[in-house]
């Protein structure tokens, strides 16, 4: 019988949203006070919720502590207390919550082979959420 | 299609335990959630239906109706309930937030899908969604 087990996670981080391609105007035009040269911060939530069948023995769909284990591994221990725009896979990819939101999805995305990477979804504050599925 | 939500919390208590395993084993897979006098939480059910809007009174469902049949059907029976000794569907399966879930669906779905009144609206179950803390939750989705 597959279910589905969801958990969320907290980190706070930094990032200045630049595109390199646009000019310094372009940049503010559409990035607004997120353009700001120092960069600002969030408290994100970080939803991980992962499908398969429910282990007849235990009564879950996955080990909360290798789930913990690999979230900390892959995600915390990266992001956490960290400026966006300096990891390496924002050198070319402006940090917006889109893409920390993807960059989280495939990096869990074969993290734990027992389950299926259901979704990710990334709140920046209380009214702004993204999320990437494995629908697409 | 929308997708309607209603949320509704109970408070129970439970502890995981597999008898067909050691003392030990059952301790190194549940930790602190093995401990026998049990603990508890304070769940949060969430019930999604999805249906058409009526034409005269722009309801999916009637969320009254929606209501009471979550009480009838699943917080009468978990809310101050000990889980493991009190409800029969976890007799013999531990009451894990995944397994709350899907007996939950199981609850729920012929008093949802099989009604007739008005209150119905033709609504349909589509998702249950279980948090045991704000953090965890479990999620099912009926038979894919």
């Amino acid at each position: 019988m597959k279910a589905y087990f969801g958990r969320r996670y907290t980190i706070s981080a930094s990032h200045r949203l630049n595109a390199d391609t646009l000019s310094v105007e372009e940049n503010r035009a559409v990035y607004g006070k997120c353009n700001n040269a120092h960069g600002h911060g969030h408290n994100y939530v970080i939803e991980v919720l992962v499908g398969g069948e429910v282990n007849a023995a235990t009564g879950m769909v996955v080990d909360l502590v290798a789930l913990d284990r690999a979230v900390g591994e892959r995600i915390l221990d990266r992001f956490d207390h960290a400026n966006l725009n300096l990891d390496p896979l924002f050198r070319d990819r402006v940090p917006t919550t889109e893409n920390l939101c993807k960059a989280v999805f495939d990096l869990l995305r074969n993290a734990l082979p027992e389950v299926e990477l259901e979704h990710v979804r990334v709140e920046e504050t209380e009214n702004n959420f993204f999320e990437c599925s494995t629908r697409g | 299609m929308i997708f309607l939500t209603r949320r509704a919390t109970f408070s129970a208590s439970h502890y995981y335990w597999n008898e067909a395993w050691s003392a030990e084993k059952n301790q190194q897979v549940f930790g602190r959630c093995a401990n026998r006098n049990g603990h508890g939480h304070n769940y949060t059910l969430e019930v999604t239906v999805a249906g058409e809007p009526d034409a005269v009174t722009g309801f999916v469902v009637d969320l009254k109706w929606l209501k009471d049949v979550m009480e009838r059907e699943v917080l009468a029976a978990y809310d101050h309930r000990h889980l493991n000794l009190e409800t029969p569907e976890f007799n013999n399966a531990n009451p894990t937030t995944e397994n709350i879930a899907i007996a939950a669906w199981k609850r729920l779905e012929p008093a949802i899908n099989g009604a007739s009144d008005a209150g119905a609206g033709g609504a349909k179950l589509k998702r249950i969604r279980v948090y045991e803390t704000p953090e965890i939750f479990a999620e099912y989705r009926g038979e894919a």
